[in-house]
């Protein structure tokens, strides 16, 4: 099915990634009592292989937010940034002096709770705008290979071939200072829900 | 190292090797790499397995490299074509760890472990050997195999470079 998606079908994702990202976009913003740009979302079928390429590769270490979407049309979603943009956010967050190497329980626990309120901000105006019932797990943290982080959220896919559906925004602080990554990466069964929500006709 | 002398194993990809060419295989999460070698001709193989069992799969036509039931009998078989011997096999594993810490019911969300026991199962199976494994815990790592010596070497954030 996922293959011959329509090009009309990959706007209306376009349009759910977009209303998502742009109210956690705006509760980023407000957190950091700064001006946060996003990019328009793609939406794109891609391989496993290359997913990780979109932040740099299999082996780049960079700091995930993870939380399984429940609910009516379950999925995973990632929140990934670098650590030169994770230590930015925690010294423009915190006020404390940020170390250069390693995190601390209280700058974790501060990473943890950006990546919540960023979900659940996506989620909650997601669930408005589809009046689907989607609920967020407690979100868990990485500091990790960007290929081990996010090979976890295809395991649904991979029983089903070797691509995913991503839905991929990108953050900007300040042009390029802070890129932080959104992921959603519904489950194959959810798009049908998600459609039929939309009152997108199914062939 | 000589790049031309490593053999790339993708995800859900497995390969062969003799003569001294490096396997290497990036970013194991919950996937396992798995190496097969036969001491004696140097011949060796690594699979890079995603998910338990193709019972599951939902996939048209299966990529057998991805799962353990399909893809290590695949292995053996193109390592036997090549020369090696199964009953001289020993295996050597890495990966299979759980990348969050999760409460839910939700079975997906151990695959790593899944993933580990299948493969010891498959093994077991056809009678080879473990000779040491780095699997489990809760970060990633990528592994290089040396179809000269035998040995993996594996790295990963938390924990540095290590061989076993």
């Amino acid at each position: 099915m996922l293959h011959r998606l329509e090009a009309f079908k990959l706007d209306v994702l376009k349009e759910v990634g977009n209303i998502g990202a742009g109210n956690a976009a705006t509760a980023l913003s407000r957190l950091l009592d700064k001006p946060v740009d996003m990019n328009v979302p793609t939406v794109s079928l891609i391989p496993f292989e290359q997913i990780a390429d979109k932040v740099g590769g299999n082996e780049q270490v960079v700091i995930a937010v993870f939380l399984r979407v429940e609910g009516e049309a379950p999925g995973n979603m990632f929140f990934i940034i670098n650590e030169d943009s994770a230590k930015k956010l925690l010294r423009n967050l915190l006020a404390l002096d940020v170390q250069e190497e390693g995190y601390s329980e209280m700058e974790y626990s501060a990473l943890g709770e950006i990546g919540n309120i960023l979900a659940g901000s996506y989620l909650s105006s997601l669930a408005d705008f589809t009046q689907l019932y989607l609920s967020p797990t407690v979100p868990a943290i990485a500091v990790d290979m960007a290929g081990a982080i996010l090979s976890y959220g295809l395991v649904q896919y991979g029983e089903m071939g070797d691509s995913a559906l991503l839905i991929d925004t990108t953050f900007l602080e300040g042009k390029e200072a802070l890129a932080g990554h959104f992921f959603l990466i519904p489950d194959p069964e959810s798009f049908d829900k998600i459609f039929s929500a939309l009152g997108v006709p199914n062939e | 190292m000589n790049d031309a002398n490593v053999v790339k194993v993708g995800m859900a990809d497995l390969k062969i090797a003799a003569g001294g060419a490096i396997l290497k295989t990036t970013g194991l999460g919950s996937c396992v790499g798995l190496t097969l070698f036969d001491e004696r001709t140097k011949v060796a193989g690594m699979v890079h397995v995603m998910l338990p069992s193709s019972e599951i799969a939902r996939e048209a036509s299966i990529n057998i490299a991805k799962y353990a039931d399909t893809s290590i009998p695949h292995l053996i078989e193109l390592m036997r074509l090549e020369g090696a011997e199964p009953k001289r096999f020993v295996a050597k594993m890495a990966g299979g760890a759980q990348m969050f810490a999760f409460h839910t019911n939700n079975d997906s969300m151990r695959i790593g472990p899944r993933n580990v026991e299948s493969c010891k199962q498959m093994l077991k199976q056809f009678n080879i050997p473990v000779l040491s494994e780095d699997t489990g815990l809760n970060y990633g790592r990528t592994i290089e195999f040396c179809s000269m010596s035998g040995k993996m070497t594996i790295r990963s954030v938390q924990q540095g470079v290590k061989e076993i």
